[in-house]
């Protein structure tokens, strides 16, 4: 035994040798942990090894829960660090896509589960909505100069623009109660402002401005908004 | 119904890269104690030590956007303490005063605060941990307390896999030696 803890001494250290360590961390694939206790069953001066690493485990992590923790000026230091940084902006090439799924993970943790159903209901809303503008744009006129001398040129690809306006949600709302009050007022999320405000738009048909007020404020009264106002 | 799951590291990054103040107090929360202990063990100074960790965790804010998720959140953390450690330790021109310290305590088997341990293998050990280089400090930490796979201590050192192995193995040696020293015989090497 003696033998071998001298010639470890003056050899290189093996293979299995070298990897002890993190045997004893439970980090070593499954493979290499075998070889390892395959190797420690059968040399005893392995095993002995083996044991002064435990050892070595257990004392380094004493010695490190020793050192205890930071002070809480460490913290205020970073986040004064952050107020200091310059406002991160979204990139310009982000696409609404993007900035939706964006706002949608900024909420709870409960809500991030949801991002998968998210992603499905914008698709299917976007069919529809692609779906409405083709029905719709069937009914609009285009024509050109060249074919009639006697009436006026006119360019009229459907109506008026549809009625929107600039909504932030509550930092607690839910993806299923968003999806529940865009719902209820036949909207769509176009786009996100700054600040965390939505574009949104209430189907697709012009609104008087009487009209818009009164449905941005009984928006506003909705207990997941916390902002909303008439936008172009 | 399944109990809710917290936000991984990486959503966390994610999130921070998008501005979410909430997610760095969280990922903060999760990790600065580590952070700073590791920190800690390489500058030795307390003061420099929490300096470290808002310089790290603000350097995560900044850099949140081009974490890749090749590596855990927790291996990019302590990657970035030991570059901004050393990056202190050379504005302090301390490397020759840690390397001293180093040999100082090599030659402590006379001391009878030394003598003292050889009843209690564990202080010894944890003394001797204390007097090893700063190379090999940060590898043993970061194998027994951080639990890095071999790869993942490559990847935060920046050396091959095999030198981290035979860094380790030295480390352990140079550690029995300092243990031996100190009048405490493990029956390794």
């Amino acid at each position: 035994m003696m033998a071998l803890s001298r010639k470890m001494l003056e050899e290189e250290p093996s293979e299995l040798e070298l990897l002890l360590p993190w045997h004893a961390t439970g980090r070593l694939s499954a493979h290499d942990a075998r070889r390892v206790e395959e190797a420690l069953a059968s040399d005893p001066a392995l095993a002995r090894q083996y044991d002064a690493i435990r050892e070595e485990y257990a004392e380094t992590i004493a010695l490190n829960e020793s050192l205890g923790a930071p002070s809480g000026l460490a913290m205020q230091k970073l986040f004064a660090g952050i107020d200091a940084e310059p406002e991160r902006r979204p990139p310009v090439t982000a696409g609404l896509a993007a900035r939706v799924s964006g706002f949608f993970s900024n909420l709870s943790s409960r809500t991030l589960a949801w991002s998968a159903t998210l992603g499905a209901i914008v698709l299917v809303a976007q069919a529809a909505v692609i779906g409405i503008i083709l029905t719709k744009s069937q009914s609009g006129t285009f024509q050109t100069a060249s074919l009639s001398m006697n009436e006026p040129v006119t360019r009229d690809l459907g109506r008026a623009a549809p009625a929107r306006a600039l909504v932030r949600f509550s930092p607690d709302a839910r993806v299923a109660d968003i999806t529940a009050l865009l719902d209820k007022y036949q909207a769509s999320i176009i786009g996100n402002a700054r600040g965390g405000m939505f574009r949104l738009q209430f189907g697709d048909q012009a609104m008087s401005k009487d009209d818009l007020t009164s449905l941005v404020n009984k928006l506003a009264s909705e207990k997941i908004v916390s902002l909303a106002v008439p936008a172009q | 119904m399944s109990a809710p799951q917290a936000a991984s590291d990486e959503v966390l990054i994610a999130r921070i890269a998008r501005g979410d103040r909430l997610a760095m107090q969280v990922l903060y929360g999760r990790h600065h104690v580590r952070v700073f202990r590791f920190g800690l063990r390489l500058v030795r100074d307390e003061q420099v030590a929490e300096d470290l960790i808002s310089e790290v965790f603000l350097d995560v804010w900044r850099q949140a956007g081009k974490f890749e998720g090749r590596s855990a959140v927790s291996t990019w953390l302590l990657a970035i303490t030991r570059f901004k450690a050393l990056s202190a330790l050379r504005r302090r021109k301390d490397l020759e005063l840690e390397d001293e310290a180093a040999l100082a305590i090599e030659d402590t088997s006379d001391d009878p605060e030394v003598a003292a341990t050889k009843k209690d293998t564990g202080e010894a050990l944890r003394k001797c941990l204390g007097g090893l280089s700063p190379e090999h400090r940060e590898i043993v930490d970061l194998v027994y307390y951080h639990e890095k796979s071999v790869e993942e201590v490559a990847e935060i050192v920046g050396i091959p896999e095999n030198t981290v192995k035979t860094r380790l193995f030295y480390a352990r040696k140079k550690l029995a030696e300092l243990l031996k020293a100190a009048g405490v015989e493990r029956g390794w090497p």
